[in-house]
């Protein structure tokens, strides 16, 4: 016979499955990115219907839920009739209208993912699924574990396949049944096309087939995938890829095989009647996507309304505040969106600003006595230096509760009758009294506050694995100057500016690294807000920074700081490096900046049943604070549920519009870049970084059963990367329930405060860039700095928009507001008295 | 004295009545919800320090109290029956506290959860089983306490119903669970026989009647004693049934902990300690048990040490622990046994509360402390030896498999034998021999004596093979139901004829199958006409959109499989008593039957009414979820 091309390409098919899995790397590098990354090369609408029908999921609310928000008046009629009339035309006004509001559509059509496969099910009677997987997530779980069990994997530094089958080789018994699967492994080099052979048959069903086998269990086989991709995420190495995890599955397939069938059974495909619906064929248009379409932009834009209305106004032009007390900056996260505006209230002589919370410093950092080095800047970033942690004598503390030895024989005797007893005690603690444990997931852990830093490299051979320690002078002036000329702080300075990252802090919450600052990968920002306040205060860098246009005058002093978002706690570095006059200032502040915190916990308390939003604002924050060390407490905050815009502007654009902690804010000044050179650095995360937190929310609170990770009370922890239902479920990627029910899945808006033109620039530098525009998987409008006037992207350009004469309500005391509602507010102007 | 004992129905009562009233509140008022569940749990609590602080310094003697009588005849009463000494005020201060302690933890943490009132009815009622079991006086009382624990146990772990996985693991507990209950069931069938009364465990401490009784019957003693040890091991989770106390940790971690991770699972214990004056003087039987204890010890101490996920390592190691627990009741050491089911009943209901925290907490010891390879003692053993070793405890010694292999194989593949039986089949030809059967009963004249001997063996077996095939039965759920229904009759008709007929007791046995039977019919017919085609094949899911149903259905269940909301369950204690000790293949007929019986209908339920939704598949998770 001819030799003719494959129709299975495996290192193709392989590479396809990869591309669609999960791809949440483990626990502790929790970052947040667009669940249906795998789709967003198409347009939104049409990418996640494509998901919904090729993979099962549900990518919208429910038609009922929508109807809801609608009789609840959180979908405004006119926006309605506006969306219908531009995707349907006029004429079908009325027609689609009465369809979206009341028709019972035809059900979706069900998922072409595992249609091949389960015919196992229907045509041989075999439940493949309940014989294999059991097995095999027991056997992943063990060989990947990252410090549960007590006796370790036998083998060691082998990858996945070598290990097994050594162990297969030196046993007296097997992980298979029988013999065939078994000899398959040690004698053959287990081609998965060979594999394939035996269990399929037919070699155009094979990718249909793995792509069935694998979506089987997506969290399984997306953290291989992820673990593939980048395997210094687990700090105990392990050499597993995914081939192995296809191959070694097919195995245990034919070994199920084999012992429901004995040794001759046909292949999958003999019996096969009909084929299968193509998995990537075209996904036709239904009327009930069209409908759900038609919903979700009503949805979208009924609030984008409320905020453009909002955004649009002309406030009165910047009062030049003579003195300022201090100048603040702040992470662009929605959460810190109303402590600033507290801050701004509190002391109307200060002003604050926001920027990615790593502040433009990429390194690596150590601390004492750590063996790692953790990364600490937005995920693709792979940073060139390192900081080292120094002088900290703090000692961790333990708690013996989770030691291994009360599982083992005689200790467990003698442990079970000792401190058996003293458990009862610290859960009767724990529920009457909770208080910081050494279990406590705190950001503050993350660096000593009295220790020091390597901050500076004096010696260019000062090298630690390939990694610089510290930064040389011009590279510091570098970042000081990009970090100030992108939030536009050139010019009046303020005598302190504060540098204030952030973190969080949690208990019994497997999911605590989606807690902290995202630009710092999952890590808290003390670390890069003490970095980057020591270069700004550095003489040599100030003087390099005069010739680039950046005086800052000598009494001003920069102090890093960690704003903690789930106790509404701030800690200051550096404090004794302030002149005493500044000391003095930074005294006065610390009170402004409690106050303000106060008022923050006040403000986010009106989402926790458990507390009464109506009592005093430090009753309340002690409250808060308590709320964080609960072990029974599923959700100590809230996140960045909510979260449903981007500002990129100035913040005269934003101070008197109340956003109701749902906005992104990044500073940026349109008159010191005119080109938008600066524009385009700011843009070119906040696709990946905000846009993919909003979608992670989306999604996950759009089918919380697939795309989220489901309720987070019955998960159990897997090998300390993952987290499963039970103990044979698979594993669960996504957010749980807990973080996205009061999440209202909106796509992120993005306004950036500078001509059509220059925006359009600045998005389109790159390509990975524009396609979350082009795609609508963020939407953006470009708000002129001068007229206010908004225009709308779409298809490729701008087109001018008009809001209408709906402008937002006035408001003089949102404290009232805040202690009577618990749903998401409107947009609100705030005035000032 | 007697003031004391009129106490102890307090304690059953209060759970109770919290349960009821819990079940009065709508769903959506979960501050009413929880409080019920807080002050009934927390009276409770406090009653019983009040009570047991008294009890302590007045002597702290043995109290009885013989409750009701809920039957007589001549020859038998059934009685509820409340006991208390050390035994059971251990077992009630732990309980009381941890109840109380994971109930406030609760009442945040299922926060918005959907089924928050489930979950707080579902404790409500464990806790009223619990309750009932440690204060009982006799078998008949502990039984019913043992049957809500395994109610509220299945309830529990399919509290997810909508997942698959949570259903296929509730069924499979409760499968085993029931295996449990047959050896109780069969234990004190023989032990009517023994004493020829319903004993009290008031009189088990009497050493010599006891003691009289064994040394004729030292055969009935040995069966007896291994009929409680059975139940015991399985509601223990110990060799050979150990493997499913991991696969329950699919409820609320609050739920599991307080189930899997200390009062349920110490319930064999309890019943070793209870019934210890029984087999004390029984050295085979001591030994028995002390050397399944060491076993499951050092076993699952090896399964634990391989386990990668945190709250199937905290299983074993508590199977392990309980396994030491089993030797030290064995050695007699009850006050150390005592001790140690409260230590460890604290240690892991805390250790699951905080398991969520392993992750944060290990890899920042990780991060610092870490060495790669760590070794563990078993990395000396020869590498063979190890890996062998290693392949086995991941393996779960095959446990799983061998109760999958031991029970359920054998019956799938008998019950696949009897496809012949078609529905019509069975009304056309069992309906006129159940009549003729009938007729027999009232005319025993007609028959030879000789011949009538065999007739309760031949109905008890058919009653078998119509469990067996509703057990089997794949497509039709009416038959499946149909069949379960009219085994009951078979039986009676069986025992009919091994004794004198009397009404009375076939009609407490019948009323209940008869009215739940026909509660349960209606309730598919019902679905049926709603939603079309009902099989067996796979899960259904229908109580994603119909709950009434899906609750009248379980009452049906419950009130079918003997459960004490129906005469039935008096009835069935009173069927075996008719069973005579020379007739051992007739109560395996019958107590298989009630086994298969009980997983038959937890069958129906949870296929029809649990699991995903099948039509609503883009709202439900995907299997292996």
């Amino acid at each position: 016979m001819k030799k003719t091309d494959p129709i299975f390409d495996e290192h193709h098919v392989l590479h396809e499955l990869k591309h669609y899995l999960p791809a949440q790397a483990p626990l502790k590098d929790f970052i947040h990115h667009n669940t249906l990354h795998a789709f967003q090369q198409l347009p939104f609408h049409k990418g996640i219907r494509r998901a919904s029908e090729i993979l099962g999921y549900k990518v919208s609310l429910s038609l009922s839920e929508f109807r809801n928000l609608y009789s609840e008046g959180r979908i405004a009629e006119d926006v309605l009739e506006r969306i219908i009339t531009k995707r349907r035309g006029r004429d079908q006004l009325i027609w689609w209208k009465e369809k979206v509001l009341t028709e019972i559509f035809e059900p979706a059509a069900l998922p072409r993912i595992g249609s091949l496969r389960s015919n196992w099910k229907r045509l041989f009677k075999i439940d493949l699924d309940s014989l294999v997987q059991p097995t095999l997530f027991r056997i992943l779980c063990a060989y990947l574990d990252q410090g549960i069990s007590i006796w370790n994997f036998p083998i060691e530094r082998q990858d996945f396949l070598g290990a097994i089958k050594e162990m297969e080789q030196n046993s007296f018994n097997s992980f298979f049944r029988n013999k065939r699967a078994r000899n398959l492994l040690l004698n053959t080099s287990c081609e998965i096309s060979d594999l394939l052979m035996t269990v399929v048959g037919e070699e155009s069903l094979y990718e249909h087939y793995l792509f069935d086998q694998q979506f089987a269990h997506q969290g399984w086989s997306g953290m291989v995938s992820a673990i593939e991709d980048q395997p210094s995420t687990l700090l105990n190495p392990k050499e597993l890829s995914f081939h192995d995890l296809v191959a070694f599955e097919l195995l245990l397939e034919i070994d199920a095989l084999d012992t429901h069938f004995g040794e001759t059974w046909s292949p999958l495909a003999l019996k096969l009647k009909e084929r299968p619906t193509d998995l990537f064929g075209e996904v036709p248009d239904t009327e009930l996507n069209e409908a759900l379409t038609i919903w979700q932009e009503a949805f979208e834009w009924t609030y984008y309304d409320q905020v453009l209305s909002g955004i649009q106004i002309k406030k009165q032009e910047k009062k030049s505040i003579a003195s300022k007390n201090f100048q603040a900056m702040f992470c662009i996260d929605d959460r810190e969106c109303s402590l600033r505006r507290y801050l701004e209230k509190s002391d109307p002589s200060c002003e604050t600003y926001g920027t990615p919370g790593f502040f433009g410093v990429e390194f690596f950092y150590q601390p004492v006595d750590g063996q790692f080095y953790t990364k600490v800047c937005p995920a693709p970033v792979t940073p060139k230096y390192l900081i080292k942690e120094e002088g900290s004598k703090v000692k961790r503390q333990t708690d013996i509760h989770f030691s291994k030895h009360t599982h083992s024989f005689y200790s467990g005797w003698l442990i079970s009758q000792t401190l058996g007893f003293w458990s009862a005690v610290e859960l009767f603690f724990n529920i009457f009294r909770p208080t910081m444990k050494p279990a406590t997931a705190s950001s503050f852990k993350h660096m000593h506050k009295f220790s020091k830093l390597t901050i500076e490299n004096k010696n260019a051979a000062d090298r630690e694995n390939d990694l610089q320690i510290g930064f040389a002078i011009d590279e510091m002036t570098n970042r000081v100057e990009g970090l100030l000329k992108s939030i536009g702080l050139v010019k009046d300075f303020a005598p302190i500016v504060y540098v204030i990252g952030h973190g969080s802090s949690s208990v019994n919450n497997p999911h605590y690294a989606a807690y902290d600052c995202g630009a710092c990968s999952g890590r808290a920002g003390s670390v890069n807000s003490r970095v980057i306040s020591y270069m700004a205060n550095h003489p040599a860098v100030r003087e390099l920074l005069v010739a680039r246009g950046i005086t800052i005058p000598k009494e001003t002093q920069f102090v890093g700081g960690l704003h903690d978002t789930t106790r509404d706690e701030v800690a200051f570095y550096d404090e004794d490096a302030l002149s005493p006059i500044n000391a003095e200032i930074h005294k006065k502040n610390e009170i402004t900046f409690e106050k303000a915190l106060d008022n923050n916990a006040k403000e986010r308390s009106r989402k926790f049943v458990s507390i009464n939003t109506k009592l005093s604002a430090s009753k309340i924050h002690q409250q808060i604070r308590t709320r964080s060390v609960s072990l029974f407490e599923p959700r100590p905050e809230l996140n960045h549920a909510t979260n449903a815009l981007c500002i990129v502007g100035r913040r005269e654009l934003t101070k008197s519009v109340f956003l109701d902690r749902r906005s992104f804010l990044n500073s940026y000044d349109y008159t010191i870049d005119p080109e938008g050179t600066i524009l385009a650095s700011i843009v070119k995360p906040l696709g990946p970084v905000c846009g993919g937190i909003n979608l992670e929310y989306f999604f996950s609170r759009v089918d919380n059963q697939k795309l989220g990770a489901g309720t987070k009370l019955p998960h159990n922890v897997m090998g300390l990367f993952g987290v499963a239902n039970g103990i044979d479920g698979d594993l669960r990627p996504g957010l749980p329930s807990q973080m996205i029910e009061v999440h209202d899945p909106v796509r992120l808006l993005i306004i950036i405060e500078h001509f059509p033109n220059v925006v359009l620039q600045a998005i389109q530098k790159q390509k990975e860039t524009y396609e979350w525009f082009i795609n609508e998987w963020v939407k953006l409008v470009a708000v002129n700095p001068e007229t206010h006037e908004i225009s709308v992207f779409k298809d490729g350009g701008f087109t001018t928009y008009h809001v209408g004469n709906k402008n937002p309500e006035v408001i003089s005391n949102l404290t009232t507001i805040l202690e009577s509602h618990q749903e998401n507010l409107p947009v609100y102007l705030i005035s000032e008295s | 004295m007697t003031q004391q004992e009129q106490f102890l129905q307090l304690f059953i009562f209060i759970p109770f009545l919290g349960f009821a009233i819990s079940l009065l509140i709508p769903g959506k008022k979960e501050t009413l919800i929880s409080w019920t569940a807080f002050s009934v749990v927390g009276l409770h609590f406090i009653l019983a320090l009040v009570f047991v602080s008294y009890w302590i310094l007045h002597g702290h003697g043995t109290l009885n109290l013989k409750e009701i009588v809920l039957y007589e005849s001549s020859e038998y009463t059934f009685f509820v029956d409340f006991y208390f000494d050390k035994i059971t005020a251990v077992y009630l201060c732990v309980g009381a506290l941890l109840t109380f302690m994971v109930t406030l933890y609760s009442r945040y943490y299922m926060h918005r959860e959907s089924g928050y009132k489930r979950f707080f009815n579902t404790i409500l009622f464990f806790y009223f089983g619990y309750n009932l079991a440690i204060f009982s006086g006799n078998l008949e009382t502990l039984f019913i306490g043992w049957e809500i624990l395994g109610i509220s146990s299945f309830l529990l772990i399919a509290f997810y119903r909508e997942r698959y996985l949570p259903v296929k693991n509730a069924v499979k507990v409760f499968s085993i669970y029931r295996i449990g209950d047959v050896g109780l069931i069969l234990a004190m069938w023989a032990s009517h026989h023994l004493f020829h009364e319903n004993i009290t465990f008031l009189r088990l401490n009497n050493f010599d009647l006891v003691h009289e009784h064994l040394q004729t019957h030292s055969v009935i003693g040995v069966f007896i004693s291994v009929m409680i040890l059975i139940s015991a091991a399985a509601k223990s989770a110990q060799l050979p049934f150990s493997s499913w106390l991991p696969r329950a940790m699919e409820g609320p971690t609050p739920s599991s902990a307080i189930f899997y991770g200390s009062l349920s699972v110490h319930l064999g214990v309890f019943l070793l300690l209870r019934t210890f004056p029984f087999w004390e003087h029984q050295l085979s039987v001591r030994l028995l048990i002390g050397g399944l204890g060491l076993l499951t010890a050092v076993i699952t101490t090896g399964i634990a040490r391989v386990q990668s996920s945190v709250k199937s390592q905290i299983a074993y190691s508590s199977i392990a622990q309980i396994g030491l627990i089993f030797i030290e009741v064995a050695a007699g050491f009850e006050k150390l046994a005592l001790f140690h089911f409260a230590g460890n009943a604290f240690l892991r209901t805390y250790q699951l509360l905080v398991s969520p925290s392993v992750v944060s907490y290990l890899i920042r010891e990780q991060f610092y402390k870490f060495s790669p390879y760590a070794k563990s003692i078993e990395d000396s053993f020869p590498k063979k030896i190890e890996n062998t070793l290693y392949i086995l405890c991941m393996k779960e010694w095959n446990l799983d498999s061998f109760m999958y292999r031991t029970f359920w194989i054998p019956l799938k593949s008998l019950g696949k034998k009897l496809d012949f039986l078609t529905f019509n089949r069975v009304i056309i030809f069992l309906i006129p021999a159940y009549l003729i059967g009938l007729f027999c009963v009232y005319h025993k004249d007609l028959i030879s004596p000789s011949l009538q001997e065999y007739f309760p063996y031949l109905f008890s077996l058919i009653a078998l093979v119509m469990v067996l095939k509703s057990f089997t039965e794949r497509k039709l759920a009416n038959m499946s139901w149909l069949l379960l229904i009219m085994s009951h009759f078979w039986i009676a008709l069986a025992v009919a004829f091994n004794e004198q007929f009397s009404f009375n007791e076939i009609h407490i046995y019948l009323i209940g199958v008869a009215i739940s039977g026909s509660l349960g019919f209606l309730c598919l017919m019902r679905l049926k006409f709603l939603e079309g085609d009902i099989n067996l094949n796979q899960f259904h899911g229908h109580s994603y959109i119909h709950p009434k149903i899906a609750f009248m259905f379980l009452l049906a269940c419950l009130g079918a499989s003997g459960f004490p909301i129906t005469p039935t369950f008096i009835g069935e204690d009173l069927i075996f008593t008719h069973i005579h000790e020379d007739q051992p293949m007739l109560a395996v007929f019958v107590s298989l039957s009630f086994i298969i019986d009980g997983l038959a209908i937890i069958r129906i339920y949870a296929r029809i009414f649990l699991g995903p939704h099948v039509k609503s598949v883009y709202e439900m998770g995907y299997r292996s979820s």
